[in-house]
């Protein structure tokens, strides 16, 4: 995986956890995989099944975990969200698995929660959310708002002089929620609301025409335009092909996607795409030796050179790894002794720094913002110093009250004004 | 449901015309009867809750797929639409359950607090938790009875009913038949769902109703116990239904439903009311499936608008098609197979077949199978799994003809 | 005194060769290194007051993401990439300075906001640059962040012009920049007058900048103002809320104390349980609560409740009205007047760009459609596998792609082949299912349903979920562009007229051969025409093969534009259905009125809520339904014995 020192102490304790360790942990060690493998969202979540695998395969190859080897039970949830809540069941209580590493969208983790939370597991959720969420029982190595989407308005601000702005969205939650939270981030900033623009369209949207024409004529009052994108999946195809099409450059508008990585770029044409924007906390063009290390370790274990890397695939690589150090460090995978464990765990970033996991259950990431070049990677023009995710958002008033602490206050929906837990479950 | 023995199923004694209702009846009791005491809710344990409620559903689908089949089967309707029912019932109880969910979960909050809450500070409060995920805090119109159980019941039959009474009185009444009447029902059932993807909608849009397995007010209960509470429900609906849609396709009445299968225009000629039959049969139909839908969701624990997405009813057609049409417990047959086989399939729980050049892994070629499949059931065995019954020898009745589709039936008039 | 002079002469040359440009870099390294808009002008305007004449080149390189900085020392170089490595140049000379391995030096990045701004500091380099390219930039930078200064260098590179479009262009910027900035009123009104005719988002945006207006309130509206428009608090414009908060904020009226307020201050107050006379636990109502707020908002100094009643006095007593920025009312007025003339023709080509979107999607829709027209006409039967013969068509053109490099010719090649290989594909459906299930509609549909979910499957195993490319040779990228706002897709065109092309041909096929002769006989009557000798086995069979050969084509036009997946077959089948029916089975007049219909109808409800396109679909199909009611056999009804099918 990586040569940090980090982690090859954390092999040695592991080394070392056998001895002590074997007798009480029931061998193998069970690692639930709950991502599509079918339906719409298999695109995105084959390849972290295939993570996790290679992941789960380096592990057992250091010695596997308190002297037990590492066994991925792989299930296939089809993208159909009540299936996600059935599958996560069985992988509670049929395969009694120590962890759940999985889900991609927004609703699928809102359907698994519930299931979770009743029968005390273990998930890791790998993507960037909007959340407004802290769950006991999940850990967020995703990007919150405040290390995405917040930043990259920053960006849009303060680099390129923005003051007109273009939400375009897929309409379900996160781009919902996210636009809810950037207009009102907006609005502490000065923009007004005239200025903000909005649409949302269904999902595999392939008509753009109109749309990106209507965003092309919010320039005629001389303010320069941003469009903030949060259209998923194939529709950015689409969109990117149109946008291209009518001429539309990264100069005279730009457009950050937050969810548009290497793997999306691969099945587009970038060329007329050159400049436009992307934030996330990890782009494959990042110039360390421990991402160098992961993508040839991936390119070795999926046997195609072509294969790009992504956020996601970095979160669980960040996710994984704490969740290993943490059960090395509690001696045992006993949900709530690792779930104690995990909060303070640290493990290297593949862009440089280190991620830790906050009492709040998410990470501290460096934010970047990479620029599209014309091989489908990202230029990385700004990289952040690390940012703690915020489970709640400071910029909508019902939940700049609320903070969630599993140490100390030991609630996911704390109430700072009344100073009473709101609730001990999460809301789905 | 299982396939019960074939010497079981000779009748020992004739009951008024039909005795595969009351095979079928003992064959569902049996059934739950078994499941329940080998649950973990309360017996040995050797059924898993998440199997039992996996259980419960199927049952649920049967029902869907009954009043699928008397739809199609008998009245010769191919409704690509009835899914939006099964929906709407879950939309509408799930509602209820949010509603009573959070509105317990607040209350308890606020009652900390120095003042005691104001209704309206209650209210957006509850609003806030459902809403806050799609950005809205106040309740929209469509949630006005969510505050009652009784008022949410009646929704589930309620608006289902109306819908379909609507649609199929609009429809109908132009006499639209054949694979437009299909395509219509198809194009109905996309605008619900593409109305529900709306977060303006009012039903949270893509996200959907969740948490819907905590039932307000059972909290003790536990989910072992309620999954087999909902397994007794689910059987309950299904028995009722059942023999609701054998009393309604036998007789006289039922010899009408199937006449307008064969022929319509000659049954029209005979002076019966061929419209206002396949309006009571259509949303006779879509009101069962509701109740479906409203057991299906709890156990479930999630609906959102991919649930009546067009596909999810064409797969109702091909269960009944596979279970055999035209027969009762023919349909119920393919729906409780084939979705416990896809759920089996799709698990990863089948061994891959190693071919030596490459590896078939039936979490990808699974869903071929079940396409071609179902293309060999259509051309080969048009009678469905129901057929093989057929090959059971039995008594000559002169009072039983061959219920199932007549191949002759859709025979187009030529020349 | 010698000694000193020597001294001197030596403290001159270090200061001068502290005027070397890496000297000049190195002064501030992290200002080149990790730049921002806000902060490198600065030290670009140390780089150009220094007149180094390398200045201009090395900005060039920086703003080109050329520059690298070497980690051991730090120094800046000209970076040529070179396998993994990078051949280092000096910023000054060019020269080269030795090679640099992956890890050694860090390439610069400069982000858009920070290559704006060098761009606006190389504009004066620029106008007069030999490279009319280099000359394009420095007008782009003009253009994307215009300023005062800008009007003189721009006017002196007038003279020396020799490119005749770029002199357009720079007289226009130039106006332009006179309009906004100019300081003789007279030249401004010209200028602005000049820009009514013109309809470019540049005109219009200079338009609107003069033409910024703040809102503001007060007593009266002062004598001296240059009023946009006086507001009516309550109206749309400007709602009373928000008319009461600009009174709050401009300190002309109390602030209104909210529910959230009075809570607080009601729960501070809570004494022995009790707040004043009221026991805490009888404050659960709005009405209990004001009570008790106004009993001790008195006594406790807090502030009294906000009535309506004072509300709406407060806004009866004060003016609210637009100001505008610009203080000449005649500049203002002459603004006006301009964009008033631009917007209506604005609204115009508007009109003309939706026609021109929808006539787009109605030609997609058509071509995804007409295949299955054919098959529903001809033989009755509905193909729910036509989605998928889309798709084939779509994957063949990128497995061409993949093999053939060119994109012309590989789209040359794309299209016959996606036709023969949906062609086949159609016969073979043809001949092993649809055929033993002749005359059973119903049971078509769902058998053909059961060979898309399988097909789609298969797909799905070979060529995977992501996405794949299907890319357009490069004469079909870009749009042709009328002006600013009525412009189309050069693909959308293509697509447009492939699907005349294919109305034509399958016109001429079904009216002029002897094979559309025999079509047109089995689809009005089989029996009859099985009887004069035709074969409606074999006439059924190239049908469909015909239907599902145009669904190739159709995916092959489809994925050029949108994209390839597995899944893409789905999101055009319910509405090509809807198309067939809405038009009438069976004509490929209905066909074409169908798709016209609905694409027009697509395009004019996003156009009533632009903000939501998933509303748009919701709504057209809800109309289809309630149309099918009207017309229950679709526009183009077939008349004759086999409209009673």
């Amino acid at each position: 995986m990586t040569n940090t020192t980090s982690l090859s102490i954390a092999a040695l304790i592991a080394a070392f956890g056998a001895t002590t360790a074997a007798a009480q942990e029931a061998c193998p060690i069970k690692v639930g995989v709950l991502h599509s493998l079918s339906g719409t969202m298999a695109i995105s979540e084959t390849t972290l099944k295939d993570t996790m695998l290679m992941l789960i395969e380096q592990q057992n190859a250091k010695g596997g975990l308190l002297g037990c080897q590492i066994e991925a039970v792989v299930v296939d949830p089809a993208s159909d969200w009540p299936l996600f809540a059935e599958k996560a069941r069985e992988l509670l209580t049929v395969n009694e698995v120590d962890a759940i590493f999985g889900a991609w969208t927004s609703v699928s983790r809102k359907s698994v929660l519930p299931v979770i939370e009743e029968l005390n597991g273990l998930m890791f959720y790998p993507v960037q959310y909007e959340g407004e969420e802290s769950s006991k029982n999940v850990f967020y190595t995703g990007a919150a708002p405040n290390q995405q989407a917040i930043p990259a308005v920053d960006y849009y601000l303060e680099e390129l002089g923005i003051t007109k702005f273009a939400l375009l969205g897929t309409d379900y939650v996160y781009p919902r929620t996210t636009n809810n939270i950037l207009a009102a981030y907006l609005e502490s900033k000065g923009i007004p609301e005239e200025d903000i623009f909005v649409n949302y369209t269904p999902f595999g949207q392939s008509d753009w025409a109109t749309i990106v024409g209507d965003v092309k004529a919010l320039a005629a009052d001389g303010e320069p335009v941003g469009v903030i994108s949060t259209i998923n999946g194939d529709a950015n195809i689409g969109f990117y092909k149109e946008l291209a099409a009518q001429g539309i450059s990264a100069d005279e508008m730009p457009v950050v996607a937050f969810s548009v990585g290497e793997e999306e770029l691969s099945g587009l044409d970038t060329s007329n795409l050159v400049g436009h924007l992307a934030a996330w906390n990890y782009f494959m063009s990042a110039d360390t030796p421990e991402n160098a290390a992961f993508i040839a370790a991936w390119h070795d274990y999926i046997g195609d050179e072509a294969r790009v890397t992504n956020d996601p695939m970095e979160a669980h690589y960040i996710g994984f790894n704490m969740w290993v150090n943490a059960v090395t460090q509690a001696g045992t995978t006993d949900v709530d002794a690792v779930i104690d464990a995990m909060v303070g765990q640290k493990v290297p970033n593949l862009t440089g720094g280190v991620a830790e996991m906050l009492p709040n259950h998410h990470l501290t990431k460096p934010v970047l913002i990479g620029e599209i070049t014309a091989d489908g990677q990202f230029d990385i023009i700004s990289q952040t110093e690390p940012v703690a995710g915020d489970a709640w958002t400071d910029f909508l008033p019902e939940s700049a009250v609320l903070e969630a602490d599993w140490q100390k206050l030991k609630c996911g929906m704390y109430n700072t004004e009344t100073q009473t837990c709101v609730q001990l479950t999460s809301n789905y | 449901m299982t396939i019960a023995p074939a010497a079981a199923l000779r009748p020992r004694f004739v009951l008024a015309g039909n005795p595969s209702v009351l095979w079928a009846l003992l064959v569902l009791a049996i059934f739950t009867l078994g499941v329940s005491f080998l649950s973990e809710g309360m017996g040995v344990g050797l059924i898993s809750t998440s199997f039992v409620k996996t259980l419960g559903k199927t049952l649920c689908l049967c029902l869907a797929a009954v009043a699928m089949d008397v739809v199609w089967g008998y009245c010769g309707i191919l409704s690509l639409g009835h899914m939006a029912f099964f929906g709407l019932g879950g939309y509408a109880i799930g509602q209820w359950l949010m509603t009573a969910r959070t509105t317990e979960i607040v209350a308890q909050s606020l009652a900390g607090q120095p003042l005691p809450p104001t209704p309206r500070e209650l209210e957006q409060a509850v609003a806030t938790q459902i809403f806050g995920v799609v950005g809205a805090d106040e309740f929209p119109w469509i949630w006005a009875f969510s505050d009652s159980l009784g008022l949410q019941l009646l929704m589930v039959v309620l608006v289902p009913g109306l819908l379909a009474g609507l649609f199929g009185w609009l429809a109908f009444r132009s006499r639209v038949t054949g694979v437009y009447l299909s395509i219509l029902t198809q194009g109905m059932t996309l605008a619900l769902s593409l109305w529900l993807f709306q977060n303006d909608s009012g039903l949270r849009g893509n996200n959907g109703l969740s948490g819907l397995q905590n039932i307000p007010g059972l909290d003790g209960w536990g989910q072992a116990t309620l999954s087999v509470a909902f397994l007794w429900g689910s059987a309950l609906a299904l028995a009722l239904g059942y023999v609701l849609f054998a009393w309604l396709t036998s007789g006289r009445r039922g010899s009408v439903i199937r006449a307008i299968r064969d022929d319509e225009a000659r049954v029209r000629f005979l002076g019966y009311g061929v419209e206002g039959t396949k309006l009571l049969v259509f949303t006779l139909t879509a009101m069962v499936t509701a109740i479906a839908g409203a057991l299906y969701y709890p156990q479930a624990g999630i609906i959102n608008p991919g649930e009546v997405a067009p596909l999810a009813s064409v797969y109702l057609a091909v269960w009944v098609a596979i279970g055999g049409r035209g027969r009762l417990y023919g349909a119920a047959l393919g729906a409780a197979l084939v979705s416990l086989l896809s759920s089996w399939f799709t698990s990863g729980g089948v061994p891959d077949v190693p071919l030596g050049f490459a590896t078939i892994r039936w979490t990808d070629w699974w869903t071929v199978l079940l396409g071609l499949g179902f293309v060999a059931v259509t051309l080969l065995a048009p009678k469905g799994l129901g057929g093989l019954f057929d090959l059971v020898p039995r008594r000559p009745s002169r009072r039983q003809g061959d219920w199932g589709p007549d191949d002759g039936a859709w025979r187009r008039e030529e020349g | 005194m010698r000694l000193l002079l020597v001294l001197l002469v030596t403290l001159w040359a270090s200061a001068a060769s502290a005027q070397s440009l890496q000297d000049l870099l190195q002064a501030d390294p992290e200002a080149i290194s990790d730049p921002s808009r806000r902060t490198v002008g600065e030290v670009l305007g140390r780089l150009v007051d220094s007149g180094l004449p390398e200045v201009p080149a090395f900005l060039q390189h920086w703003q080109a993401k050329e520059v690298v900085q070497r980690r051991s020392d730090g120094l800046f170089f000209v970076g040529e990439p070179d396998g993994d490595g990078h051949i280092l140049h000096d910023v000054s000379n060019g020269a080269e300075a030795g090679r640099a391995g992956p890890r050694e030096v860090e390439e610069l990045k400069p982000n858009a906001g920070v290559r704006g701004v060098i761009g606006s500091a190389l504009i004066r380099f620029q106008l007069s640059d030999p490279d009319p390219a280099r000359r394009q930039a420095a007008l782009d930078a003009i253009a994307n962040d215009p300023a005062a200064d800008q009007i003189e260098p721009l006017r002196a590179s007038l003279t020396d012009e020799s490119d005749p479009a770029i002199l357009v262009r720079k007289e226009r910027l130039a106006d332009l920049l006179a309009a906004r900035f100019g300081s003789d009123p007279a030249a401004r009104i010209a200028a602005i007058e000049d820009l009514g005719s013109d309809i470019a988002v540049e005109a219009r945006a200079v338009l609107n900048q003069i033409l910024a207006s703040t809102s503001r309130v007060a007593d009266t509206i002062p004598e001296e103002a240059n009023v946009a428009r006086t507001l009516a608090p309550g109206s749309a414009d400007l709602p009373r809320e928000a008319a009461y908060v600009m009174l709050v904020e401009a300190g002309l009226a109390p602030p209104r104390v909210t529910e959230a307020e009075i809570r607080d201050a009601l729960s501070a107050a809570i004494a022995d349980g009790r707040v004043g006379d009221a026991p805490a636990a009888t404050l659960g109502t709005d009405e209990a609560r004001h009570a008790a707020y106004d009993a001790m908002a008195a006594a406790r100094g807090l502030p009294p409740r906000v009535t309506e009643a004072e509300v709406d006095a407060a806004l009866a007593s004060h003016a609210f009205w637009q100001d505008y920025e610009e203080t000449d009312p005649a500049v203002t007025a002459a603004a006006e007047r301009a964009l008033g003339t631009a917007e209506s023709r604005v609204r115009l080509y508007q009109t003309a760009d939706i026609v021109l979107d929808a006539v787009s999607l109605a030609s997609i829709y058509f071509l995804a459609a007409i295949g299955l027209a054919i098959t529903f006409g001809v033989m009755g039967v509905i193909n729910m596998a036509h989605g998928e013969f889309i798709m084939m068509g779509a994957y063949t053109g990128y497995v061409v792609q993949t093999l053939v490099p060119d994109y012309t010719l590989s789209l040359v090649l794309a299209l016959p082949l996606a036709f023969a290989v949906t062609f086949a594909a159609g016969v073979a459906m043809e001949r092993l299912v649809i055929r033993h299930l002749a005359h059973r509609p119903l049971e078509t549909l769902l058998a053909t349903f059961g060979i898309s979910i399988a097909l789609q499957q298969i797909a799905k195993n070979i060529f995977g979920t992501q996405a794949r490319p299907l890319t357009s040779p490069g004469w079909l990228d870009g749009a042709w562009i009328v002006n600013d706002v009525l412009g189309i897709a050069y693909i959308r065109i293509a697509i447009f007229v492939l699907a005349l092309l294919f109305l034509a041909l399958i016109l001429v096929v079904l009216r002029r051969t002897r094979l559309g002769l025999e079509v047109r006989a089995v689809t009005q009557n089989p029996g009859m025409a099985a009887s004069m000798g035709i074969d409606p086995d074999r006439i059924a069979m190239l049908t469909f093969g015909l239907g599902s050969g145009i669904a190739g084509i159709a995916g092959v036009a489809i994925g050029l534009y949108a994209k390839v997946t597995s899944e893409m077959g789905s999101d055009y089948i319910v509405q090509s259905f809807m198309t067939v029916v809405v038009g009438g089975v069976g004509n490929v007049w209905g066909t074409l009125a169908g798709a016209a219909l609905i694409g027009v109808l697509q395009k004019w409800i996003e156009w009533f809520n632009p903000s939501n396109t998933l509303a748009a679909q919701t709504y057209m199909i809800l109309f289809i339904i309630a149309f099918i009611q009207f017309r229950p056999r679709g526009i183009v009804a077939m008349k004759g014995r086999a409209a009673g099918a």
